[in-house]
């Protein structure tokens, strides 16, 4: 197990480091600057302003200089958004992006787990064929589809939440509803198929056979090897939810990492925009490492690899 | 295959939603008496009328031309993206197939890795950084939508490559590049293409988002996710600038879906095996 943990947190390792690359060679490789603006900086400050953040610099000594600095967890002064470090910038969107994030994916995991489930107990029955009907239909609607509805019926006609903002609870409902709703469909369906065929494996069979009531062959019996799939899935869908994520924080208003990120690739602010798909990657590689490790646990197989 | 699409009901309804959309987009804006770009000054933000069916947008123009205006550059990156993938996904997948052994084990160890990542950001940090042209984006996607299908691909690849035909290609000394693409390749793109298909939809949902945050698709042009950009910020005053954009691209979504899940099962019951995963 320890070796497995090893293997898999060299892997993520290695990943981010691809990450971190990549995004480097990308943003110093795209026409213009951080500096370029409406007016031409006079020479002498724009020689200064390329000194002070070490741009005159060869490009293999700015990276190097860079890793070492992600070494010590900096992720260096923002070039655009002056006296904020990229740090700073990022304490004040992750929260934000993490609550909204977290929440939905809490809540798509729930509702998928659990109607999946029912769904397969119920199968070709009509509340099983109402709840596909209607996971087929979720699929259908993105955040970038949602969201703005969310918003359009329950903050402006009828008034029950805020339609922007982050300052209670109530304003976090709309925008994880609007970002959970496609991903709950899709572990729907997966939980589905993946509980109907386990339903159907011998040990289940004989464990309906010796009399075991439904609730207890499910929770012990079913779950744990038909949650396999979805555990497997959930790494994937923790990466497009960023995207989607993107879109909710621009519905809303919120502060969060996503609108960094836009507008760092906007104006050219490498430390942020490096910065921010810096912070997104490790996320996701924790939290795919996450996902390999529940996945461990539920398949003995894994672990003894 | 022919069952797949039209078999049910729900399926043939799908099918001609699928169409209407198709076709609309194709000779819509030309038929339409309202150029993409043309100004109605006695209709700004009007809701709908006989004149204009969709009503128009905070400039006057009409939007039911837009709408299928933006449905053609939608559904055009959905269709050249989804072919960039093919172009990178059956041969990956075709090749790990069919030398097998440590190649394979590295090849499909990447497209894991590559699952693991991030991609969006790759693709909007491309448009942002190098123009925001309709070719980038969809060669962006394109390279990162292939992983899918390069998995089915080397499945497909694994049943065919024990054929009679191959082995008596390699018998007459066939060299191995020419076994893949003369024998491999044609004799898994059917599925290939298939499962190509399914990736339509999350091509267009990913150009949506992008061009929504207003790093994809640009003025004039226009796209859905650009007009429901548009329309969220009308919304309070205009919402039928959101309604019809919103609808089009929910509607199409959920008609690529059913047909996609139809043909998947299809193709999942001809080759023989299980279809009770949805990846």
């Amino acid at each position: 197990m320890v070796r497995y943990l090893l293997r898999r947190l060299a892997f993520a390792l290695i990943a981010l480091w691809a990450v971190v690359s990549v995004t480097f060679v990308l943003v110093r490789a795209a026409p213009g600057g951080p500096f370029d603006g409406e007016r031409r900086l006079p020479p002498a400050v724009e020689a200064n302003l390329l000194s002070a953040y070490h741009l005159d610099e060869p490009l293999v000594g700015q990276y190097f200089r860079y890793l070492g600095m992600l070494a010590q967890a900096d992720l260096g002064p923002s070039f655009r958004q002056k006296d904020f470090s990229v740090n700073e910038l990022v304490a004040r969107g992750l929260p934000i992006s993490l609550t909204v994030g977290g929440l939905a994916l809490l809540l798509a995991l729930a509702l998928g787990i659990g109607a999946g489930t029912f769904a397969a107990l119920a199968r070709d029955g009509p509340r099983d064929r109402l709840l596909m009907v209607l996971a087929t239909l979720a699929l259908a609607f993105p955040p970038i589809v949602v969201a703005p509805a969310l918003v359009a019926a329950f903050a402006v006609s009828l008034g029950w939440f805020p339609a922007g903002g982050y300052d209670s609870a109530q304003h976090f409902v709309l925008p994880v509803i609007a970002l959970a709703l496609p991903y709950a469909a899709a572990f729907t369906r997966l939980m589905r198929g993946s509980v109907a065929e386990t339903l159907a494996r011998p040990h289940v069979r004989s464990a309906r056979a010796k009399g075991m009531p439904t609730r207890r062959i499910v929770l012990r019996h079913v779950l744990p090897s038909a949650l396999m799939p979805v555990v497997s899935y959930a790494g994937p869908v923790a990466a497009a939810l960023l995207a989607g994520s993107m879109v909710v924080e621009e519905v809303f208003s919120l502060p969060g990492l996503g609108r960094y990120f836009v507008q760092g690739a906007l104006n050219r602010d490498y430390t942020l925009v490096t910065g921010t798909v810096i912070v997104y990657a490790a996320l996701v590689l924790a939290f795919n490492l996450l996902a390999d490790l529940c996945y461990a646990r539920l398949d003995p197989r894994v672990r003894h690899a | 295959m022919r069952e797949a699409l039209l078999g049910t009901a729900l399926a043939r309804t799908c099918c001609a939603m699928l169409a209407g959309v198709v076709l609309a987009a194709v000779i819509g804006p030309s038929l339409s008496p309202w150029a993409l770009d043309a100004v109605d000054w006695d209709a700004i933000d009007a809701a709908p009328t006989a004149a204009h069916w969709f009503g128009t947008d905070g400039v006057g123009r009409d939007l039911l031309t837009r709408t299928l205006g933006g449905a053609r550059v939608s559904l055009v990156i959905a269709v050249a993206a989804t072919l960039v993938s093919c172009l990178i996904g059956i041969p990956w997948g075709a090749t790990a197939g069919y030398l097998g052994g440590a190649v394979d084990q590295a090849m499909m160890r990447v497209v894991d890795g590559l699952y693991a990542l991030p991609f969006i950001l790759l693709v909007i940090l491309l448009v942002a950084l190098f123009g925001r042209n309709i070719f980038l984006l969809f060669i962006a996607l394109g390279a990162v939508s292939w992983l899918d299908l390069a998995r089915i691909v080397r499945g497909q690849t694994l049943v065919a490559k024990n054929e009679a035909y191959v082995e008596a290609a390699r018998a007459l000394g066939a060299t191995t590049p020419g076994i893949v693409l003369r024998h491999i390749v044609p004799n898994v793109i059917g599925p290939a293409l298939v499962y190509a298909t399914l990736t339509i939809p999350g091509v267009v949902i990913a150009e949506s988002f992008i061009s929504f945050l207003g790093l994809g698709v640009q003025e004039p042009q226009t796209s859905w996710g650009v007009l429901i950009a548009d329309g969220t910020r009308a919304m309070r005053s205009a919402p039928w600038q959101l309604l019809f954009p919103a609808s089009l691209l929910a509607a199409t979504l959920f008609a690529c879906n059913v047909l996609g899940d139809r043909l998947r099962d299809a193709v999942d019951a001809g080759a023989g095996g299980s279809k009770s995963s949805v990846r």
